[in-house]
């Protein structure tokens, strides 16, 4: 501890928690000083989002005290914790679409005229003042609805700011914005820092704990298992302390050998679930032994993009060919007879049936082949016996195959995903966030298990919202905005700086784009 | 069974379990109120239905179309859908039962029996067809189409059996009696046996056991089961959901149409005019929901529902409870499930056992 003869603003000592048949919080110390922009890092299901809840009032703590500014308090409720000016951004923001910035910020405590009126003259002066006073350009008049991912967090901070917060805690602020967002953030941050306001930082990215805190704590598995300075600490260490082994952080992949082309898109357009279009006019190519990467902030057409490719959306117009068939419009099981794998983005909607166990959600899609099923008549002997396999072959960690997947970890859940889909021979591999809630030592495995399968002369589609590990693991890069393809670049060509651009709609790489759409 | 769901059994029914005792005794208060001793009276329940043999035999009577009724719920909720129209799937079995058993007169049993039991389940999967297509194919909501199905089938039946099928022999609006190649063997005498109780309750067994072998052994079963838990995933997996659901609907027709042929071949051996719906495909969705959705859970949960229907009865004569206390226990039974989560809650407090947990509310009340 570095400043231990100051009073720290917070305090949060030997807590608790215990869920049914996990640990969440076992004896965690937390300390953050008056000032300080402090990381709370770890793997997902490590804690440290139950850690912030149990400080927020959201749930209780078995056991342990929390201090706030020397005192001892009882935080039952989130009104607790606002009233000793503890304030919590959440991960999924809490906003009304249709009102506009000022409108939520008032919520619940609207200024009134004469006891009943609404007076948002005075709401809006208001919101205009303390945006000013903290650097948060912001707009009070505009709908939610109209701004963008990255201004309706600020709107979050700002509502956590006007109710008084002088401790913020930030529930993984970052994983919803463009790197130029992230920057802006870590500038309002130090901005908010610099006028003394104390902040918990919650991530599992390792770079952007070393670019914006002072001091860092990691949880691993419920407890802490160190509290360092970030300056005298390094990204492999803090790794090393969040997975509890060493870990590479770069996939080790060598050149790729495109062979012939498997996946073909041409001028794809694809309405979304409102029937206005999310994907306008799309061409793209992946070849085998080489893996595409699709960039763009979320909402952009990406999902409607692979629904359409995996049959699971239908396509307006345009044509999806693969290995020289035309597939535009197939079903999903004979895309997957086809050879296409696809771990979808969504894995509790889409990818598992969370009340089956982990044995039938590894036949989700070869139940009613041989050797699981004869005659229409299920195998169980073999479909447990492959699931175990499975379980083994790809570290799930489970008590067995015959728990329901959704008792599993999210993580968890996610390979056996991975694992039932790579498994299955494919020609094309689709993965959409293939690594979302995985932990760091788990994304290595699945990174590797992609590549492997790239070097196995396999076609692979990779989209991700993470701009790391589309840099990590594409050999082209194709970034999407608005449903379009602004651009596709080579790995060597692509910085994140560019891409960040690309993302954010500012530049087009038209020149790009004609040449993709020329070579074919 | 070396299937996934058996490895806790007694997790799935500990809520139940806890939800009759409950059930019972708000069904105890009910009677006080009314002036009768519970004890008494649930005496007389467990006397009338099992003191003496023809007791017995009359339980089972009860339990039987509850096991059909409760199964055709079931199947059709694993695939995610109400079917809300076992009244007139089961209506509609009755008629057809009670048509091909007395048109098929002169035909050998062996050909006749399952002939007309099997037209049951027909009209049965039919009726319920309706509204399966027109769910699986144009999202059309099951549940209303269900209900208009019900009255079309109560009222089709009313215009028959007072006209075309009616039995021109005698005033009441009844249809001929089936020929007797087309009944149900009774165990004990023959068909004028008080001892109603008769080879259907194996059918209804064996309909548990197929319903169970269907869902969870063979692919269709995988099928039906994953697109009720999440559809999604299931359209995502290349499962035609459509499909799925539509056989489900037919399954849970053919279900509902079977109590209706059971009943005619077994107990009635006529068509009876109906005043209103019986009720069983009501009762059908509270079996179903007791017995936790699952084929051989239906089993205990028809057999608890006949008992407490044939008790009522039996209360009524014995113990002068009005007949509808145990409607209230009934009622109170399945709102216990309904409320899964505060039982939950009371039997994961510390320290609280089951029999505590009653105590308890019996201290409260």
């Amino acid at each position: 501890m570095t400043q231990s003869q100051r009073v720290p603003v917070l305090a949060m000592k030997g807590i608790t928690k215990q869920f049914p048949g996990v640990l969440a919080n076992d004896r965690v110390d937390f300390t953050l000083e008056q000032g300080e922009i402090h990381a709370l890092l770890g793997e997902n299901g490590a804690g440290k989002s139950t850690l912030m809840k149990i400080l927020y009032g959201l749930y209780a703590a078995d056991s342990g005290t929390i201090t706030v500014r020397g005192q001892q308090v009882q935080i039952r409720e989130p009104n607790d914790a606002l009233r000793l000016g503890i304030g919590m951004v959440h991960q999924h923001f809490m906003l009304i679409q249709q009102f506009t910035v000022a409108e939520n910020l008032v919520l619940g405590s609207e200024p009134r005229r004469r006891g009943i009126f609404l007076d948002m003259n005075t709401a809006v002066a208001k919101v205009k003042e303390v945006s000013e006073q903290y650097g948060l350009a912001i707009d009070p008049n505009a709908r939610i609805t109209d701004i963008s991912v990255g201004m309706q967090q600020r709107v979050e901070i700002l509502k956590a700011l006007l109710r008084g917060a002088d401790i913020l805690i930030l529930d993984e602020p970052t994983a919803v914005l463009t790197p130029q967002e992230v920057s802006e953030l870590f500038a309002i941050m130090r901005n908010l820092q610099a006028r003394g306001k104390s902040i918990v930082f919650i991530t599992h990215k390792l770079k952007e704990v070393m670019a914006i805190s002072e001091r860092v704590t990691v949880v691993r598995r419920g407890r802490v298992v160190g509290s360092l300075d970030t300056s005298s600490t390094s990204v492999d260490e803090l790794a090393r302390l969040m997975v509890g082994r060493d870990v590479e952080l770069v996939v080790e992949k060598g050149p790729a050998h495109p062979r012939e082309e498997i996946l073909a898109i041409d001028n794809l357009n694809v309405l979304d679930a409102r029937r206005l279009p999310a994907v306008r006019g799309v061409s793209l190519s992946v070849r085998g032994g080489e893996i595409l990467g699709i960039a763009g902030v979320d909402g952009n057409g990406q999902t409607e993009l692979v629904e359409a490719i995996t049959g699971m959306r239908r396509c307006a117009s345009g044509h999806v060919t693969l290995a020289g068939k035309d597939v535009t419009n197939s079903q999903p099981r004979k895309l997957f007879e086809a050879g296409v794998v696809h771990i979808p983005a969504d894995r509790q909607r889409h990818g598992l049936v969370l009340e089956f166990s982990v044995a039938e959600n590894m036949v989700l899609q070869t139940y009613y082949r041989p050797p699981f099923s004869v005659k229409g008549r299920l195998n169980w002997e073999i479909i447990k016996s492959e699931a175990r396999r499975l379980v083994e072959e790809f570290d799930i960690r489970t008590p067995g195959e015959d728990v329901p997947a959704g008792s599993l970890s999210g993580g968890n859940q996610q390979k056996v995903i991975v694992a039932r889909e790579l498994s299955r021979q494919p020609e094309l591999v689709i993965a959409a966030q293939p690594t979302r809630g995985l932990d760091v030592g788990a994304i290595e495995f699945v990174h590797s298990r992609l590549v492997e399968a790239r070097d196995a002369g396999k076609a692979v589609l990779v989209v991700s919202l993470e701009l790391d590990e589309i840099l990590a693991l594409a050999d082209r890069i194709a970034v999407m905005y608005e449903g379009e393809i602004v651009g596709v670049l080579n790995r060597d060509e692509a910085t994140e700086e560019l891409l960040g651009l690309m993302m954010a709609g500012a530049t087009r790489r038209s020149d790009h784009a004609a040449a993709e759409v020329a070579s074919k | 069974m070396s299937q996934p769901r058996d490895r806790s059994v007694w997790m799935e029914l500990r809520v139940p379990a806890a939800a009759v005792v409950i059930g019972l005794i708000i069904g105890a208060v009910f009677m006080a109120f009314t002036g009768a001793n519970p004890l008494t009276a649930y005496g007389a329940l467990l006397s009338g239905c099992f003191g003496k043999p023809v007791n017995i035999s009359e339980t089972l009577v009860y339990i039987n179309p509850l096991i059909f009724t409760g199964l055709s719920i079931a199947v059709a909720y694993r695939a995610g859908l109400f079917n809300i129209g076992v009244e007139g799937q089961m209506i509609v079995g009755m008629l057809a039962a009670a048509v091909v058993g007395y048109a098929g007169t002169g035909l050998p049993r062996v050909i006749h029996l399952p002939l007309t039991i099997l037209s049951g389940a027909l009209a049965g999967a039919l009726w319920a067809a309706v509204p399966g297509y027109l769910k699986a194919r144009l999202g059309v909501h099951e549940v209303v189409n269900s209900i208009m199905m019900n009255y079309i089938a109560l009222y089709l039946s009313h215009y028959l059996v007072n006209g075309p099928i009616k039995d021109p022999q005698v005033i009441a609006p009844y249809s001929r009696e089936i020929a007797d190649s087309a009944k149900l063997f009774r165990f004990f005498g023959g068909f004028r046996s008080e001892f109603r109780v008769n080879t259907g309750i194996l059918i209804a067994l064996a309909a548990a056991v197929l319903m169970y072998y269907i869902l969870y052994k063979t692919a269709t079963g995988y099928e039906i089961r994953a697109v009720g838990a999440n559809a999604d995933a299931a359209r995502y997996a290349g499962i035609n959901v459509p499909k799925a659901m539509a056989v489900s609907m037919l399954l849970a027709g053919s279900m509902a149409g079977l109590a209706g042929a059971v009943q005619v071949c077994g107990i009635q051996y006529k068509f009876l005019d109906l005043f209103a719906f019986e009720g069983f495909g009501l009762d059908g969705i509270a079996v179903a929901l007791v017995g936790k959705i699952n084929p051989f859970g239906v089993i205990g949960a028809a057999s608890l529902f006949g008992i407490l229907s044939r008790g009522a009865q039996m209360m009524q004569g014995i113990a002068h409870v009005p007949k509808q206390v145990a409607g209230i226990v009934q009622a109170a039974i399945v709102f216990m499930i309904a409320a899964e989560g505060l039982i939950e809650g009371w039997l994961s407090i510390p320290g609280l056992s089951l029999k505590k947990a009653g105590k308890a509310q019996k201290e409260d009340v």
